[in-house]
């Protein structure tokens, strides 16, 4: 049989989680890493990461808008997911990842987000025009007090807010982990330590994506990089992928030693078909140049400029490195037979529901989305954004 | 009553999310069927409609009433045991009026393969066969009987199993 080696059983030939299945996990992700950063700046006070704050929480909500659409696209009836909400199965772990998705959406992003822009948006609603005025005005709810008191309730309120959201993020992105860590059957995945190992690579990616964000769109703006800043983003990346990286070595030496009936199948698999993936791509490329970069950062005084390249560099192969582990992770699982005897090959699909020109649109939509919201709800301080009126309390 | 004042855009907020929870409620008393969960994580009613379905198979004994020549051609070879519309598939309807329906004859280069295709996860003993290199095409029952497939002597040879 083509692209199969050895035994395979019937029901393994052909891999039934596509190249979508591998986005989705990289796209909630970045949601939780980003909302990671942001809480930085609330509730640890890290007063340098500020200037990213509402950028982060505008890419999360970007990011977590498009977050289900590859598991909507890879449902044989997606007409019929909502369901999942009106009869929910309580042994089925994806359906209970709808209520998360649910809970951290309404009761962590678009609260936090409202909270913290409210008085941008009332404001706004006064200043702006046409179909923009109307929806400032729909998301004043009504309220246009921005009084010093009411502002002051809104910050505590959304500081709140993102101590609860810290947890429901881990939780958020716990959960995608504990869904591939909790298949007992599948040794490649089942872990206890797959939801930390991914909760840490989340955060790697999702600094790692604001960190590119905030230096391409300031870029864009034709504004002056905050390095204090960048440097801060940066070295939190740094500490989190020394313990993201320490977490998976953690993982692969506890499956060295402990070498199950598993073990042989699984290291031929990542010495051959998984070695430009997870050696050459994830580890060496994705993983340790990026950590190699950033200690040169911190380690070197080096000029602005250098720092600058090196931290873009650093930023793009870190997402290239965790969308090779999602891919790893999720196609990698897939790839040889629970009989340990045999291997087979997955051949994605140029223009198919799951195949890569829908990965590469769901990539970029998010962006897209990022970009209405960023239009919508400046996430700059307001000398530079321009778009803002002089603070008037309005009763 | 100042700090109620100043939070009430909070109040509203709290109402839209309990206008939301209300609205969710209402659909889900809307829509999903009055006997969800009477015996178990489904519709009660789907059993009660699937057994009012009519029937499509008449099973083996309903064929073997009138195809006795059948039933002893089977009975001498190793496919005794397969049921009549494995093969045939569902027969109610020839069973009830056998003047006016009369069951499709399949193709067996398509039809034996379906079981008897090589393939590495099948049992040893199991006969298979890899069609494109044992029959080149050919039909099937231009050498096998499909009621009792083995060739003896005399028959047409050319097959294996």
């Amino acid at each position: 049989m083509p692209g199969v080696e050895g035994f395979m059983y019937p029901n393994e030939v052909e891999l039934q989680w596509s190249v979508l299945i591998v986005l989705y996990p990289f796209l909630t992700g970045l949601v939780a890493g980003a909302f990671i950063l942001a809480s930085l700046e609330r509730v640890f006070h890290v007063e340098a990461v500020k200037p990213t704050y509402r950028l982060a929480l505008l890419t999360a909500l970007a990011f977590l808008l498009v977050a289900p659409l590859p598991l909507q696209l890879h449902l044989g009836h997606p007409e019929r997911s909502y369901e999942m909400y009106l009869t929910p199965h309580r042994t089925s772990a994806m359906a209970m990842f709808g209520f998360v998705y649910l809970w951290y959406l309404m009761a962590v992003l678009l609260l936090e987000i409202w909270l913290d822009y409210r008085r941008d948006i009332v404001l706004l609603s006064q200043s702006a025009t046409g179909w923009k005025r109307l929806i400032y005005r729909l998301m004043t709810l009504g309220s246009s007090n921005i009084r010093e008191r009411a502002l002051a309730i809104d910050e505590r309120i959304g500081w709140l807010i993102t101590l609860i959201g810290i947890p429901s993020a881990f939780l958020l992105h716990g959960y995608v982990g504990f869904i591939f860590g909790s298949v007992k059957a599948n040794p490649w995945w089942s872990s206890p330590l797959m939801p930390v190992v991914f909760i840490f690579s989340a955060m790697v990616s999702g600094i790692a994506a604001v960190m590119l964000l905030y230096m391409l769109l300031t870029w864009l703006r034709k504004e002056t990089i905050d390095m204090r800043c960048v440097d801060t983003v940066a070295s939190y990346l740094f500490y989190t992928f020394i313990i993201d990286f320490s977490l998976e070595m953690l993982d692969l030496i506890h499956r060295i030693y402990e070498a199950d009936e598993s073990f042989r199948s699984l290291d031929f698999m990542v010495h051959t078909k998984l070695y430009m993936s997870h050696i050459v791509v994830q580890i060496l490329l994705g993983t340790v140049t990026p950590i190699l970069l950033l200690a040169l950062t911190q380690v070197l005084r080096l000029g602005e400029m250098a720092r600058k390249r090196i931290y873009a560099v650093a930023g793009c192969l870190t997402l290239i490195g965790i969308f090779a582990m999602r891919w790893n992770v999720v196609i990698g699982g897939q790839l040889f037979s629970k009989s340990f005897l045999g291997y087979t090959t997955y051949k994605m699909g140029l223009v198919t529901r799951e195949g890569l020109l829908v990965a590469i649109v769901l990539t970029v939509l998010p962006l897209i989305i990022l970009w209405v919201l960023v239009k919508l709800l400046p996430p700059w301080p307001e000398k530079s954004s321009g778009s803002l009126p002089d603070a008037a309390p309005v009763h | 009553m100042n700090a109620f004042k100043n939070a009430r855009h909070l109040f509203r907020v709290a109402a839209v999310f309990v206008v939301g929870g209300l609205a969710f409620v209402g659909v889900r008393a809307l829509l999903v069927p009055k006997s969800f969960g009477q015996y178990g994580h489904y519709r009660g009613n789907a059993i009660a409609e699937i057994a009012a379905r009519p029937v499509n198979y008449a099973g083996h004994q309903a064929c073997e009433d009138c195809h006795t020549d059948v039933l002893e051609k089977k009975k001498s070879g190793k496919h005794v045991h397969v049921n009549c519309e494995a093969c045939h598939g569902p027969q109610a309807k020839h069973v009830d009026d056998p003047g006016s329906v009369q069951p499709v004859k399949f193709d067996t280069a398509v039809l034996c393969v379906r079981c008897h295709e090589a393939n590495i996860a099948k049992p040893k003993g199991f006969p298979q066969v890899a069609s494109a290199d044992h029959s080149n095409g050919l039909a099937c029952d231009t050498c096998h009987q499909p009621h009792s497939p083995a060739i003896t002597a005399g028959e047409t040879t050319g097959g294996t199993k």
